[in-house]
């Protein structure tokens, strides 16, 4: 039953795509001054079809009905109710599904908030949103349908990928694709702002609103993915370059440089050619990375389907995609009025520009490492794996320049500023962040000569940030999100600095010293749980004068059989004490992983302080003033 | 006239980045490699790891019979998964050359006394060069080299798995 109500209400959603298409495309050339209302009426509907649809995807996985072949791949009767939920898009068909729901949305939403902007200018976004929610709709039909039957019934389902079976990532993509389907009314409404001819400050204005939104679920969603490897997989990290994590870095680097050059579009009415290409090249990223997760052309632990059909389609149509809208931007390109205003070399806008290529960099980098292995392997079939020692060769040192700008951009005036007299503040914050590094590095042995600039500067950057709250004239949220940045700089630096990890065979009863600890195993139960069976060990570490118990876990999973190691850590503000370990099958050992990792809990925080900048200066109406 | 330039190339950059990932779509990601019969030359110098002595590569592989090969390195996460498949190997009495890649001795050292020493010699390549000598793209990677002919009858690329153990013991039978 569900299975017919939902695919129907997708056929439904299709029809209703087309018409607005063509509808959208006539009434563009047309010169009708108001929105018709069957727009909003279409819209509407298309967007009930497709929460229909979705919702009873839920419901068959909330009741297990396994003529459903999705839901007999992925789920499994004995699953807790919170995981049958989430498997509705911890899977190919479903996932694409949210997709499709989230896009729908963000155009009625769009619609909603949009009614004071010019009429063609409405139509051309819908027409391009309803090109996307088309491909979409295709995409699913005919490569990826979630609603496919099974007969005869299956009593029992193949359930899901105990790995995706954690909190943190039953809502991480979710929350991800929020801010890639964000980034898709960018897209749209910037292709229609050219064609229309309508970008300027008072667009700029009405459009910040989403790019900040797309920004802040990126940015939540990538740091919900890093909580999941660190918790789950066990690795002891929170970013491995894989190439799943790669994809969703890449449109934050453009999402990030977009949100600063929307604010120069917005103050000073330049940077508009900017802004076209930043959106462009945003919404490609984010379409690259379903195409480049879901065609499995990439070697990672997150690929999930392999299925070169799918592959071909989404390339295809993110070419097409790509191709119209480099024709568009061509094409119109004499449209934009180039109000170019003379612009100095000690200003806001310069500021932001050396922001963009600093992104822009980083950018190309992860996209390099992260498709020239695919490259070469077509070109010569050589293979080569591209490991974190390439981002950080790359990566790191150009951290110091920019650094360094970062310490002083963020303050410089619009349209042009002067060279201040030397300011002594300036002098104490460097002098003490000098103190507070020598103090730091004298800790650790591996000092290597580029950790010293990085470690001072980073920590400069910080207390100016801090300071910035006090003296600054900037808006309230940008002091939160810059400061976050340089915490999470700060903290991440620090973290491989002093980050220290031991490795051994242990038995129950085993002692082992390490770093001046004594890792002692103590014992391991064994207990059968829901859906697996868990040994779960009890540690004791005992430092100079404090002792602590640690209690991981390895959970062997019967459907499909699986064995996940759960780590236990112990969070204090200053450290993470991590600990896993691993089946050996001879003779009683355990293979213990204990790791020391500074500063964890901060990588989070700040994380979060970055996003909820962001929010704010969503929420705050007299943001405008700055 | 610039503006059209610029549009052709980008066009053209867009066309060939299309052509290349449709290809890339139909390679076969099966990484065990049965073409790769090419014969090496394993005469090179290099460090040991345990005794800072420089050796020949070569005197390190039994002439009549076939090596194993392994390429790790202590910041390899895959390659501490695959550690006690060559364990394992070791237990089977067979023989392995471990080269250390692009690694610390601190750390290599450390990793071996904490996990236990599956090689029968290691040896050290500090800038990456032997593995490069060897074909090896990335770590870890196992290859089984011929005695003889000095050729590589089966490359491994990724952590073994225990079901490449029975495959290695046979190869190693059938070669010898």
């Amino acid at each position: 039953m569900s299975n017919y109500l939902g695919n129907y209400s997708l056929y439904i959603a299709l029809i209703a795509s087309v018409y607005l298409i063509f509808k959208s495309y006539l009434d563009a050339n047309s010169e009708n001054k108001y929105l018709d209302k069957n727009f909003i009426l279409i819209t509407s509907i298309q967007t009930i079809m497709i929460t229909v649809s979705f919702f009873s995807l839920v419901a068959a996985f909330v009741i297990s009905d396994f003529s459903n072949e999705t839901v007999f791949n992925n789920s499994h009767t004995l699953k807790p109710l919170f995981y049958k939920v989430s498997g509705t898009w911890g899977n190919h068909e479903g996932s694409l599904l949210l997709w499709l729901l989230v896009l729908s949305i963000f155009l009625f939403i769009f619609l909603l908030n949009s009614r004071s902007q010019d009429t063609k200018y409405k139509l051309l976004t819908i027409l391009f949103q309803q090109i996307i929610i088309s491909g979409f709709l295709f995409f699913i039909l005919l490569t990826s349908n979630p609603f496919k039957t099974l007969y005869p019934i299956p009593s029992e389902g193949l359930g899901l990928n105990p790995i995706l079976q954690d909190p943190a990532l039953a809502i991480h993509p979710p929350i991800l694709y929020l801010g890639y389907v964000g980034t898709s009314i960018i897209f749209s409404a910037s292709l229609a702002s050219m064609i229309s001819g309508n970008i300027g400050d008072k667009w700029a204005r009405h459009i910040k609103k989403w790019v900040l939104l797309s920004w802040v679920f990126l940015t939540i969603g990538i740091l919900l993915g890093s909580i999941w490897a660190y918790y789950e997989l066990g690795w002891g990290g929170f970013w491995f370059w894989d190439p799943v994590e790669n994809v969703s870095l890449m449109p934050w680097f453009c999402l990030t440089a977009l949100l600063h050059t929307v604010i120069v579009l917005q103050k000073r009415n330049s940077f508009k050619e900017w802004t076209i290409i930043l959106s462009i090249t945003t919404f490609s990223l984010s379409m690259s990375g379903t195409f480049l997760v879901r065609s499995g052309i990439l070697n990672s632990i997150h690929t999930f389907a392999n299925d070169p059909s799918r592959g071909l389609f989404i390339l295809s149509f993110l070419f097409i995609l790509i191709l119209m809208s480099i024709l568009i931007f061509f094409f119109n390109q004499n449209k934009i009025s180039n109000t170019a205003k003379e612009n100095f070399i000690l200003s806001k806008e310069t500021a932001i520009l050396v922001n963009n290529w600093f992104m822009m960099f980083f950018l190309s980098v992860v996209l390099v490492g992260t498709i020239y292995p695919i490259f070469l392997e077509v070109l010569n079939g050589s293979k080569i794996s591209v490991g974190p020692p390439f981002y950080h060769n790359l990566l790191i040192p150009f951290l110091i320049p920019f650094l360094i700008f970062m310490s002083f951009g963020p303050s410089l005036k619009w349209i042009k500023d002067k060279l201040k007299k030397f300011n002594y503040n300036i002098l104490i914050i460097f002098l003490v962040s000098l103190l507070i590094s020598y103090v730091i590095l004298t800790k650790t042995e591996n000092s290597f000569l580029l950790s010293i600039p990085l470690i001072v500067l980073s920590i400069y950057l910080l207390l100016v940030t801090i300071k910035d709250f006090f003296v600054s004239r900037s808006s309230i949220s940008q002091k939160i999100s810059h400061f976050g940045f340089s915490l999470l700089i700060t903290s991440i630096l620090l973290n491989g600095l002093f980050s220290n990890e031991f490795n051994s065979n242990m038995k129950v009863g085993d002692e082992r010293i390490f770093d001046e600890k004594v890792v002692k195993l103590k014992e391991v139960n064994v207990k059968d749980v829901d859906n697996y069976k868990s040994l779960k060990a009890s540690f004791e570490v005992t430092n100079k004068n404090s002792s602590f118990a640690l209690y991981p876990e390895v959970r062997i999973y019967q459907q499909p059989l699986t064995i996940t190691s759960e780590a236990d850590i112990k969070t204090t503000l200053f450290s993470d004490n991590f600990l896993v370990f691993n089946i050996l099958k001879d003779d009683g050992y355990y293979n213990v992983r204990y790791q020391y990792k500074p500063l964890m809990i901060w990588i989070w925080i700040s994380t979060i302080f970055i996003g909820f900048g962001g929010l704010l200066s969503v929420i705050r109406k007299n943001e405008q003033k700055y | 006239m610039s503006k059209n330039i610029k549009f052709l190339g980008l066009l053209l950059t867009l066309i060939i980045i299309f052509i290349i990932l449709l290809k890339g779509l139909n390679v076969s990601k099966d990484y065990s490699n049965e073409k790769l019969k090419s014969k090496i030359d394993i005469s090179l110098n290099a460090k040991k790891l345990f005794s800072d002595e420089i050796i020949n590569i070569s005197d390190l592989f039994d002439k009549n019979s076939p090596s194993v090969v392994n390429i790790w390195a202590s910041w390899c996460a895959p390659c501490r998964e695959e550690h006690q498949f060559l364990m394992k190997l070791k237990d089977m009495n067979i023989n392995i050359i471990g080269i250390n890649y692009k690694d610390s001795p601190k750390n290599a050292k450390n990793f071996l006394n904490s996990l236990g020493n599956p090689y029968s010699e290691v040896i050290t390549d500090n800038d990456g060069t032997k593995s490069i000598e060897f074909g090896a793209i990335g770590v870890p990677e196992t290859f089984i080299i011929s005695g003889k002919t000095n050729e590589i009858i089966k490359k491994y690329i990724g952590p073994l798995t225990s079901e490449n153990l029975i495959e290695i013991k046979n190869l190693l039978e059938e070669n010898a």
